[in-house]
């Protein structure tokens, strides 16, 4: 059969950001996919050479909008544990109350994006508009909407108010009936499921073998999230990690619907079992020195620092593995023997995030 | 948490990350390094139930290193990054970028390595 090579992206219609697949097709079929990076790459692990350990704080939360906190804090998590710092309690909880909230608007925001791929415009505009919401938090508890700067080395910058707490449960209640009323939707409509349901399998082995991670492992039924190891405030909170079984596009999406409805249960929790104590950082003094590896779960899953100090201002290295980067060769698997009308929901149900794959 | 890394001589490093595939280990990512100007390291991290095991392998520059993708597939990735960001090179790599997975085609040869630190190859003067 003659193949065809169609250049996908990295300009298209479902793409927030730059990526290219070159997918080999015989007749509709995808035979090989192979993914093309570097549209936007901005070397900011190389900044350590430049920017002290303290400046490198800002640097990490640049690295992806969507998740800037998480970065922030698995990188200040690093520098802590080098250098022997034990944060306050509280400041423990407040990041996991800004980590959840930023998974919460990363999944409202895939899902407007998710819905919008197979032409769901009103589905994307609602999930949109609850988004909103938690943005507001943000902007009222941080100062600002997307890059938010909370996180320090010893622990945060902020308190939130008694008055803000109040205000943050009341729009989750709300978030929370907005969602509920979508729930039906997401998981009963007839085009919805037309379009996910057994499309973009990947087994559990597969899984595993490639190293998926975040909603793409738990959506095909591996019980891995690095929420489990017990940083911030989770050692302290009930949970259970989120696990689906169909390995398709569906499972994947029902694994990020409700997670964010856990994520909603994880910060009413962390307001309720939070200390009263004033203290929400310590004074750092010294500079860092050896290795570690720190892990956090954003919502597109498990994020890995590398940091090594030689005890100067400097860090000698700063790797950071993101859940994105780690996705890729699962998606390449995905996409083979999948029809080409399938690529673009297949594609975005990784949640691809290139800022994070090119840092 | 701190990094406990064997340090696994270059020769012996295929067998071990054999022995850990067979041992049910996932492959997480690897981490390149610059030790000083004769030297660079790979950590190669695994990990079973959330706990890590760490190969670091260290090896004078210029030194092509074997590529672990025909064992973790998805070592391919980060192999071709390690290629483009730190001059590294591998042998058997399942799907070779040759130093253009973020450097476009006509950059790879006047912007080389730019994670050096020792050396780093400047762009070529206009």
């Amino acid at each position: 059969m003659v193949s065809t090579v169609i250049p996908f992206g990295p300009q298209h219609p479902v793409l927030p950001e730059p990526v290219h697949f070159k997918l080999k097709i015989e007749d509709e079929k995808v035979v090989d996919a192979i993914p093309a990076v570097g549209f936007v790459h901005r070397g900011l692990e190389c900044l350590v050479a430049k920017k002290d350990f303290v400046q490198m704080t800002q640097v990490v939360e640049r690295v992806c909008g969507i998740c800037s906190a998480m970065h922030g804090m698995c990188y200040c998590m690093g520098i802590e544990e080098m250098m022997g710092i034990e944060i306050p309690k509280k400041a423990a909880f407040l990041r996991t109350v800004w980590t959840e909230l930023h998974r919460i608007h990363s999944h409202l925001l895939w899902f407007g994006l998710y819905a919008d791929a197979f032409g769901f415009e009103s589905l994307f505009m609602q999930f949109w508009k609850i988004r909103e919401k938690i943005m507001d938090i943000n902007e009222a508890t941080a100062g600002s909407r997307v890059i938010i700067s909370v996180n320090v080395i010893g622990g945060v910058k902020r308190d939130i108010s008694p008055e803000h707490r109040q205000w943050i449960l009341s729009t989750l209640d709300e978030v929370e009936e907005a969602l509920r009323d979508l729930e039906k939707v997401v998981y009963e409509d007839y085009t919805i499921r037309k379009r996910t349901v057994g499309i973009g399998v990947l087994s559990k082995e597969k899984a595993y073998e490639l190293g998926a991670s975040g909603p793409m492992a738990r959506g095909s039924g591996i019980d891995i999230d690095a929420r489990s190891l017990g940083y911030a405030a989770f050692p302290d909170l009930d949970w259970e990690p989120i696990v689906e079984y169909g390995g398709d596009c569906f499972a994947r999406a029902k694994v990020r619907f409700r997670e964010m409805l856990q994520s909603i249960g994880l910060v009413r929790q962390a307001f309720q079992k939070m200390p009263r104590d004033e203290e929400i950082a310590v004074k750092v003094t010294g500079r860092p020195e050896g290795e570690v590896i720190t892990r956090v779960e954003q919502p597109r899953g498990e994020c890995l620092y590398y940091l090594k100090g030689n005890g100067s201002k400097n860090l000698d290295r700063c790797r950071i593995r993101t859940p994105s980067f780690a996705n890729f060769p699962p998606i390449m698997s995905m996409l083979i023997g999948c029809r080409l009308a399938d690529v673009p929901v297949i594609i975005l149900s990784m949640d691809p995030c290139i800022s994070c794959t090119e840092r | 948490m701190a990094i406990e890394a064997e340090d696994t001589p270059l020769e012996q490093l295929m067998w071990k990350v054999v022995t850990l595939k067979e041992a049910g280990y996932r492959f997480l990512t690897l981490t390149a390094l610059e030790v000083d100007e004769e030297t660079a390291e790979i950590i190669y991290h695994f990990d079973i139930n959330l706990q890590m095991k760490n190969l670091r392998v260290r090896f004078p520059k210029g030194t092509k290193i074997p590529s672990i993708s025909p064992i973790y597939f998805a070592a391919f990735w980060a192999e071709n990054e390690v290629i483009d960001l730190l001059g590294i090179t591998f042998s058997g790599l399942k799907i070779d970028y040759h130093g253009t997975m973020y450097l476009d085609a006509e950059d790879k040869d006047t912007v080389k390595t730019p994670f050096c630190r020792y050396t780093f190859v400047k762009k070529e003067a206009e």
